[in-house]
């Protein structure tokens, strides 16, 4: 079975430049990946996770609306007993990156980082033998 | 003929001293355009051999505006130095649009937050997080008055970023100017309403495209009757470059809307000179330099052909392509963060040279949040460098004959041109963004230069070379309390309390009954809306009621 992975865009803002490229780039490195499009609400990412089944989310906002908005997400993974792992990118200061950690996101990506970077990360938290070098 | 002896002397020196040279030193690689072009080693007559200098250039501020729209350019008057700004409430935007203007800015840009540019009220579930953010929340007409609190809207002229609420904000702000005393022909400033590109690439949509569509144009009609010299689209490149286009695609693209409102107005039976000397671009400035430049050559050009030839305009005002620029949010680094007050000024010197009206520079620190005084303040002093100090604005478009330069342009307008016809056929805009073609385009294009920037062929400094592995990013970050909500909240809350219930739900009820008659010059929604804000509606309020008749629009999702 493919493990699926979920990239969404929580919160109001259109910027979603990065979140295809990334879900492009996981795509070509052979997960499946689903999109949620923008301008979703945490209730809408957290019920497409447990429709889809996927075994990792991807979240992304560039609007500096990122804390609240991941923190409602975290809760609601929570409240479900969703156990997925998480983890986020965009328009993200260093400062915000160990209150994120604090909410159980494992990984942040802010600007400039590298595809290949991701990738290899999402492989580890995937934790799947196939997909780790 | 002249030509023929410089291929000559050109086959010469290549044998004779080029060869040799090249032997021992080959280049450093294969420089390329974006779009698959190849950069030649050297641009000469030869490059420009049956080009006439009256056909391609002319002259400032006549037909085809290849030099500037106007015919003193910048020794007449600058370009208008406008940052675009907003943060949290009213009234902390207003204290940054008086600090701006202290600093010798000329003119007003409004950054709206989300919730306010896709209709929600601060207090609604869907605003969580958002209120204030990305730039000032305006829920009632009250709001807009504390915003231009002692700024002369009559003297001032006001940029408004917003689109699918665009009739909302701007008859607030012609209500707030009215209640200055300003009178509607004083009142200057340009409001986005550009709903095509945000299907493409910016995302604020709310209803489907037809009643966006008759949206935009009842407002561009409203402006030509009431509102004069207000510019009632700014029909935008920017955030499809910065969604990943290339130059040529925002070129392509941003064209193919204009055409597309043109049609659609023309269409409702209003002459073409009646409102399109008003129509108003937005582009993006990058780093490739002579790129850039000789984009919003080949856009002035294209343009003023498109409305001449095409729409039979007759009114040269309305060939004119007269825009604001922003220099691109996407090539800012995290990284070494003081680098892009460089890239910056690149950007916006290549905008200056390529004559644009209005010019937003970025600050260093955006890779990471909203700008602080201190680095806004530096943005704006390299425009007023650039403008005071580099000589730069002494003389009309200084780069026109060069070779490089007309061939670039000449290249651009030819390519954008494939791409618009490639459009048409597809039975035009509206059309190309339904099939997904439009964003399939750009998420292409995004990718491949997020590939070369993997690989290392694209340098971006201090990402993928020179980086310092020792670097940890400090610079003070400007942020937006959540207590900014609260406080917004509170006032709507209040506002809510106190108004008059009954002629609020009568405005509200009679802009749904206009809403539901068909599109047309007698049925424009625009004073109904004025009607609804007078009387205190919300702009969610409003949003809600043209809910209810036109429905709200899903996007589909191409990656």
């Amino acid at each position: 079975m493919r493990r699926r992975i979920l990239i969404a865009k929580v919160g109001l803002d259109g910027h979603d430049r990065g979140a295809k490229v990334v879900a492009r780039a996981l795509k070509n490195a052979g997960f499946e990946v689903i999109y949620t499009g923008i301008r979703q609400s945490p209730e809408q990412v957290v019920a497409t996770a447990i429709q889809e089944d996927v075994s990792l989310i991807g979240l992304s906002c560039l609007s500096g609306a990122h804390i609240p908005l991941f923190r409602r997400v975290m809760e609601l993974l929570k409240e479900k007993n969703l156990d997925v792992p998480v983890f986020c990118g965009g328009t993200i200061p260093p400062s915000d990156v160990p209150i994120l950690k604090k909410m159980g996101i494992k990984e942040v990506f802010g600007p400039g980082s590298s595809l290949k970077e991701i990738v290899e990360k999402v492989k580890e938290m995937i934790g799947d033998d196939r997909y780790s070098s | 003929m002249e030509v023929e002896r410089i291929i000559k002397e050109r086959e010469r020196w290549e044998s004779e001293t080029l060869r040799k040279f090249l032997e021992k030193k080959p280049e450093r690689k294969k420089f390329m355009l974006d779009f698959e072009r190849e950069i030649e080693r050297l641009y000469t007559p030869e490059h420009l051999k049956d080009w006439d200098y009256l056909e391609k250039l002319g002259f400032p501020g006549e037909y085809p505006y290849t030099r500037g729209v106007y015919p003193t350019m910048y020794r007449g008057r600058l370009w208008t130095m406008r940052q675009y700004a907003g943060f949290g409430t009213a009234e902390e935007t207003n204290k940054r649009y008086k600090y701006l203007l202290e600093q010798g800015q000329t003119g007003l840009s409004v950054a709206f937050d989300l919730p306010t540019q896709v209709g929600y009220d601060s207090d609604d579930p869907m605003a969580l997080g958002e209120v204030g953010k990305v730039g000032v929340a305006i829920d009632t007409i009250e709001d807009m008055r504390i915003l231009f609190d002692g700024i002369p809207l009559n003297k001032i002229s006001t940029s408004m970023t917003i689109n699918s609420t665009a009739a909302i904000l701007l008859t607030m702000y012609q209500i707030v100017g009215e209640e200055q005393g300003a009178k509607s022909e004083e009142l200057r400033g340009t409001i986005q309403n550009d709903i095509l590109k945000e299907y493409i690439a910016r995302g604020t949509y709310i209803f489907p495209p037809k009643p966006s569509m008759r949206l935009v144009a009842d407002t561009i009609i409203y402006c030509a009757e009431n509102i004069p010299r207000w510019n009632p689209i700014s029909i935008s490149g920017y955030h499809i470059r910065e969604a990943g286009s290339t130059a040529v695609q925002e070129v392509a693209f941003t064209l193919a809307d204009g055409i597309e409102y043109v049609r659609w107005i023309t269409r409702r039976g209003v002459d073409v000179d009646k409102f399109a000397p008003r129509l108003s671009f937005f582009f993006a400035s990058h780093n490739n330099f002579f790129e850039e430049i000789a984009k919003f050559r080949a856009a002035r050009r294209l343009w003023a052909r498109i409305m001449k030839e095409r729409f039979h305009a007759k009114n040269p005002r309305s060939w004119t392509l007269r825009f604001h620029t922003q220099t691109g949010g996407s090539t800012l680094t995290a990284q070494q963060p003081l680098n892009n007050i460089i890239r910056v000024t690149i950007q916006a010197l290549a905008a200056v040279l390529g004559g644009t009206q209005s010019l937003h520079t970025n600050s260093y620190d955006e890779a990471l949040a909203l700008p602080t005084e201190k680095s806004v303040e530096i943005a704006l002093r390299t425009q007023q460098i650039i403008a005071y100090e580099s000589g730069v604005a002494d003389t009309i478009d200084p780069l026109g004959g060069s070779y490089y330069v007309e061939w670039l342009t000449d290249v651009i307008e030819e390519e954008a041109m494939r791409y618009i016809d490639r459009i048409e056929e597809m039975g035009g805009m509206s059309e190309a963004i339904e099939r997904g073609y439009i964003q399939k385009e750009i998420a292409d294009s995004a990718y491949k230069i997020q590939m070369e920037i993997e690989s290392g062929e694209r340098v971006v400094v201090g990402v993928n070379k020179f980086v310092d592995k020792e670097e940890e990013i400090n610079i003070e970050i400007m942020k937006v309390s959540e207590e900014v909500a609260e406080r917004q909240i509170k006032r709507l809350r209040e506002i809510k309390r106190k108004r008059d219930q009954k002629k609020v739900e009568e405005a509200l009820d009679a802009l749904k009954r206009i809403a539901e008659k068909e599109e047309d010059n007698k049925n424009n929604v625009v004073p109904y809306i004025y009607r609804c804000v007078k009387n205190y509606a919300t702009l969610g309020e409003i949003v809600a009621s043209l809910k209810e008749i036109y429905g709200e629009y899903r996007a589909p999702t191409v990656i």
